[in-house]
């Protein structure tokens, strides 16, 4: 069974080096097809009835990944050796060839034909190793043809012209990707068809258009060595390219040489990089140092400003710049900021994108080839030339558009139409586009994880209650406070007066890690989640609703397993003990934050649970009171809560966050257990720790606060976190809206809390600086954060009730696993505040009135949602032709008419035509003005 | 890094549970007592024994059985960048004491009192898995020179990589940092003459790997039983009985 076969290759190691590895030739390598008579049929994929196998060649991997993945195409071979070539060109599309040939609803076979006795190719003498790879593709086809004949056609597809020629002379049917999927005769593949570039086999020779006309637009990237040798010498500067997010022609490089971020302004010096692409810069001569906020503009695209949600943190608003004072007017100050152009690109960031095809009119014989624009939601992303043939559909549509490639010639890059998402401006649609850009996971959990979840209904079973690590805490008065309707409920608190000197309060968090079991689907799901994402009108759960909603959820009158901090304190909050232990508890109430709140205002209710929830408050008031004096800074973002209805999931209402007392309340016992929790284990885990630290701002980063701050006559003290916030007390200015835009100013300023593991970061970096906390973690939310899944485990394995899983034990495996949580946190909050954002359209959107009277000037609407009604005056006389006999108004070209109770949109805004004497001014929206997104 | 791929195939063609290819032979080394090369894969270890003889130093002689001594080395040629390795080393040193301890264990040292045994490994090639081809040739060699011994010691290692028991390693797969299980048993008494491993690995798993390791070791076993056969065999032709 085992032939060995030896071979030599010479592989760079610093020193030119002779690797000897064997090479094992296997005889029980099987071709993959059920109906075969000589192989093995038990591991195979391929369909019954399948009348073509196709056999891939590496270029069609590399670039016709999206079609691979279109259900369409199926009964495929994946050679080993195309697998082994993709993987070492393209990662990520390894990744998708590897999950396509696992998924057991596709129909891709592997065949290791590299191991397989009749298959394996030897180098020959003077065969480059791409000219063997393709002699061994031809090889493996030509076994599958004689293996297979009289059954069926075994079709090679190549793009490569000599490699199918040498396979037609070899007798091996070969044809290219575009020829195979005409004869299928789905003309929406042919979309995404990525157009063979010209070393390629060129189906049709399609000339370009006018090609005497077309002018080079961007200059060339310089080759790899001259890059190389360019950062040695230290003239050219290498980074990643963040384009801003307000500005597509601005795109900054952060550079380690020069320890400063590199402008670059304009597509031209932008050189075809995409953001997020690794780029090397050369920067220009300093009088070329531009301040050019109005370059930008007058380039050809469109530029509004977009009226947005504010970020919530430095990590997605720009860098202030020297914009501020440029565009003040001083003139004549060298720019300290040094410009720069892009030289070449060292790895791209091109993934695909959502967006919609520029309206255009069709072009003349539809069903043919359209081109079309296609403009991204993301802006910073550049127009991208697609083709297709199905323009009159995609017209009104949210599409998925990836990129291919972008030459010299082309102003805009190229690329190829991927999927549609659905119709534009619709809800669905548009959620799914947040989802999508955030890289949100959203489908339904797999069968797989789901068999993961306990038999429904679930109810804590004796033997969970009598396990000597479960702490029986049932007869206890616990009580969970939360916002209203919410469903998670992942802590519930309980508080006793022992005796007149100790308060016994135990905080109870799910016991999620009792279901959620290392090394399952459910948690390998979960871990790829990493977080619950919320949306304004749907939640995306980490772990199956089961789960989330009533097995883990500390719900009111029902038994749960919990885990629980137990401390003792005085009454002035101070800890004199704390004890972790898993128990198990039956809540007594669920109260919403207003419920809680009106309990503790009202004076009469004197039940053993509002003693409870004033006693709590109480401490935590001097809990809160001790950390701001310590420094941790009260920190504000605007957080907008909309009312959903409940049947069409429109926006209802919008308002903002409020935030109570009892909020603080629940929040300042989280922030305890988180800490005490992180104490414990930091203390048995010093290398392999989850913690969360918030990096200390720098001086700079601060600056623009300071900025703005002393432009209003504020002196911030920005020193230490205890100065900031003191300094953020005082700044009360005229109106009480003021003090909260100065916090979220600062925050603006900061870069985000981030997970990490604490073997990498020496402990004076552990510091949250926004809490004033040296040591932090998460604890409390494991149902809907994976940080604390992790955290759980690592508290139940210091505690000796489980062993700590493998993956945990690994500072690297941690990391990783950290950096991912980082990675999915932020997305998400991404995808929460494009939500918000997208509702607020929605729900401004909708702003519809009622036509309740014609006069001769206008109309009288009434607006259903204020209650309020007012005259809409028509502009220009004489454009308009108003019938106030028939109650109608039309537009003198007959384009437009109006009718009484006739619904219509119209803009609303307080005007002052006079001092103060405010009055609301309706004007009419022209239909075809408006302008959805 | 894949090391078995989801075709449960190795890196060089193996599946998990495969050896890499044996081949052994006696009597390379004509002065020796007994001599033997034996090759897993590309791990090619030569053994020599002398002895038993007079013990050199007398000091160290032991008046109820033999003294056994073995010297470890790697050859210069070894692997492939050619280094000069200092002689004594701390990994050499542990190795000879390991391979000493190992073959102590089976060779009835009573039966030889006052003399001495000396073992000679080196290893011509180094692909992983040494300690094993070591342990391996020098049975091979004891049997050639005719030692009594109690039973044939055979090694064999495996290791634990994405989340899969591997046997026998090769060097690419040793260098990945996975755990590394050397075992040495008895295979006809049953009975463990070494245990080695340098990483961490969850109990459960370890028994599974140790388990693995060991049916390597029947295997080396009965491959090494047909070799001494054969060569038998071929003694007996020779003398014409």
């Amino acid at each position: 069974m085992l032939k060995s076969k030896t071979f030599v290759r010479k592989t760079r190691q610093g020193a030119i080096r002779k690797e000897v590895r064997e090479h094992y030739l296997r005889d029980d390598i099987y071709c993959g097809a059920p109906f075969c008579k000589v192989c093995d049929v038990s591991g195979a994929r391929l369909s019954d009835s399948a009348s073509t196998l196709l056999i891939l060649d590496t270029n069609v991997v590399l670039n016709q990944i999206d079609l691979l993945e279109n259900p369409a195409i199926d009964d495929v071979v994946v050679l080993s050796v195309v697998l082994q070539e993709v993987k070492n060109k393209n990662i990520g599309i390894y990744n998708r060839l590897r999950a396509l040939c696992s998924n057991s609803s596709r129909k891709f076979f592997v065949f290791s034909n590299e191991h397989h006795r009749d298959t394996y190719v030897k180098e020959m003498a003077g065969e480059t190793p791409n000219d063997r790879n393709d002699r061994a593709i031809r090889v493996a086809t030509h076994w599958y043809q004689s293996h297979l004949s009289n059954v069926v056609r075994i079709l090679l597809l190549t793009n490569d012209r000599e490699n199918k020629r040498k396979a037609l002379e070899e007798g091996i049917l070969a044809d290219t990707v575009e020829s195979y999927v005409k004869t299928l005769g789905q003309p929406e593949l042919l979309d995404l068809i990525v157009q063979p570039s010209s070393e390629d086999v060129n189906m049709e020779d399609v000339e370009d258009l006018r090609p005497s006309k077309r002018k080079v637009i961007y200059t060339e990237h310089k080759p790899m060595s001259e890059i190389t040798s360019g950062l040695l010498r230290g003239i050219y500067h290498q980074g990643k390219l963040r384009v801003n997010r307000y500005n597509p022609f601005e795109a900054y490089v952060g550079s380690e040489s020069i320890g400063d971020e590199i402008i670059i302004y304009g597509r031209a010096n932008m050189n075809r990089a995409f953001d997020g692409d690794v780029v090397t810069v050369e920067l220009l001569p300093q009088d070329q140092w531009q301040e050019e906020a109005s370059i930008a503009i007058t380039n050809e695209e469109d530029d509004e400003e977009d009226v947005h949600l504010p970020p919530s943190s430095s990590d997605d608003a720009p860098r202030a710049t020297n914009l501020v004072q440029g565009s003040a007017g001083v003139s004549g100050s060298v720019p300290s900021r040094p410009c720069g152009r892009v030289v070449g690109i060292i790895k791209r960031n091109w993934h695909s994108y959502c967006g919609s095809v520029e309206p255009m009119p069709m072009p003349a014989g539809s069903g043919g080839v359209a081109h079309a624009l296609f403009v991204s939601k993301d802006r910073r992303i550049p127009k991208i030339r697609i083709q297709t043939r199905q323009l009159g559909n995609l017209l009104d549509k949210r599409i998925v558009v990836a990129v291919d490639k972008w030459d010299i010639l082309s102003r805009y890059p190229s690329g190829h139409y991927v999927r549609t998402i659905g119709v534009i401006g619709d809800r669905d649609t548009e959620s799914e586009v947040v989802l999508l850009e955030n890289d949100v996971e959203f489908k339904p959990f797999s069968s797989q994880v789901l068999a993961c979840l306990p038999a429904l209904p679930w109810s804590a079973s004796t033997e969970d209650l009598a396990n000597p690590i479960r702490q029986d805490l049932r007869q206890l008065r616990v009580f969970s406070v939360d916002p209203p309707g919410c469903k998670d409920i992942d802590d519930a608190l309980h508080l006793v007066l022992v005796s007149i000197l100790f308060f016994n309060n135990i905080s109870n968090i799910a016991d999620v890690t009792n279901f959620v079991h290392s090394g399952t689907p459910l948690d390998d799901e979960a871990a790829k989640r990493g977080t619950s994402v919320y949306l304004v009108e749907r939640r995306i759960d980490m772990l199956p609703k089961p789960l989330t909603e009533d097995i883990c959820s500390l719900r009111a009158d029902v038994e749960r397993l919990a885990f629980s901090v137990i401390w003792e304190m005085t009454p002035r909050a101070e800890i004199i003990s704390t004890k972790y232990t898993k128990s198990a508890i039956k809540s007594c109430a669920a109260l919403s934050y207003v419920e809680a709140q009106a309990r503790m205002d009202d004076s009469r209710l004197v039940d053993p649970l509002t003693t409870d929830l004033r006693n709590m408050n109480a401490l935590a008031k001097i809990m809160r009171q001790r950390r701001i004096d310590r420094g941790a800074l009260t920190l504000a973002s605007a957080e907008v809560k909309f009312q959903i209805d409940t049947e069409t999931h429109d926006p209802l209402d919008i308002g903002m966050y409020q935030i109570r007392e009892a909020n603080q309340m629940v929040e300042e016992f989280m922030l305890a257990a988180n800490v005490s929790v992180a104490e414990k284990i930091l203390k048995h885990f010093p290398l392999c720790s989850l913690l969360r630290r918030h990096p200390t701002p720098t001086k700079e980063m601060l600056e623009p606060l300071i900025r703005t701050a002393s432009a209003v006559g504020l002196q911030l003290d920005v020193s230490s976190s205890k100065a900031l916030a003191d300094s953020l007390d005082r700044a009360v200015g005229g109106d009480p809206y003021f003090n909260k835009l100065i916090r979220i100013l600062a925050t603006r300023c900061m870069s985000q809390a981030v997970y990490f593991c604490s073997g990498e970061l020496t402990p004076p970096e552990f510091y949250h600086y926004g809490l004033a906390a040296p040591l932090y973690t998460h604890f409390t939310s494991p149902i809907r954060r994976y940080a604390d899944v992790i955290v759980h485990r690592l508290l139940a394995a210091s505690l000796g009730i489980y062993r700590l899983p493998d993956v945990l034990q690994d500072k690297a495996q941690l990391t990783s696993v950290s950096d991912n949580l980082n990675y999915r946190h932020r997305n998400a909050q991404m995808a929460g505040r494009a939500s918000v954002e997208l509702h607020t359209l929605i729900y401004f959107r909708n702003r519809q009135a009622r036509i309740v009277k014609i006069r001769a000037n206008g109309f009288i609407v009434f607006v259903p949602k204020y209650g309020i009604e007012g005259p809409v005056h028509l502009s220009k006389e004489g454009e308009w032709l108003v019938d106030e006999q028939q109650q109608r108004v039309r537009k003198s070209d007959n384009s437009v008419h109006y009718g009484v109770l006739q619904t219509v949109k119209i803009h609303m805004e307080v005007v002052e035509p006079q001092p103060h004497r405010p009055k609301l001014q309706l004007t009419l929206i022209n239909d075809t003005d408006i302008t959805i997104m | 890094m894949e090391y078995v791929n989801p075709e449960g195939l190795r890196l060089d063609g193996r599946r998990p549970l495969e050896m890499r290819q044996l081949r052994a032979e006696i009597g390379v080394v004509a002065r020796a007592d007994g001599s033997a090369v034996f090759e897993m894969g590309n791990t090619k270890v030569i053994a020599a024994i002398y002895g038993p003889r007079e013990v050199q130093n007398k000091s160290q002689q032991i008046n109820d059985q033999a003294v056994v001594r073995c010297e470890y080395s790697m050859a210069n040629f070894s692997t492939g960048d050619r280094m000069r390795k200092p002689k004594h080393d701390r990994r050499s040193t542990e190795i000879s004491l390991v391979i000493r301890q190992t073959m102590e264990a089976c060779i009835l040292t009573h039966l030889m009192p006052r003399s001495q045994i000396d073992i000679f490994v080196q290893v011509l090639q180094a692909d992983g898995g040494t300690r094993s081809a070591c342990i391996n040739a020098a049975t091979l060699a004891l049997a050639d020179a005719g030692i009594p011994m109690r039973d044939l010691v055979t090694s064999c290692a495996a290791g634990y990589l994405n989340t899969t028991p591997l046997l026998d390693l090769n060097y690419v797969e040793d260098s990945a940092g996975g755990p590394d299980v050397t075992v040495g048993i008895l295979p006809k008494l049953d009975k463990v003459t070494l245990l080695q491993m340098d990483a961490k690995l969850p109990l459960d798993t370890f028994e599974t790997v140790m388990q693995l390791a060991i049916e390597g070791c029947k295997a080396v076993a009965n491959y090494i039983r047909e070799i001494l056969l054969e060569n038998t065999k071929q003694l007996e032709f020779r003398r014409g009985v």
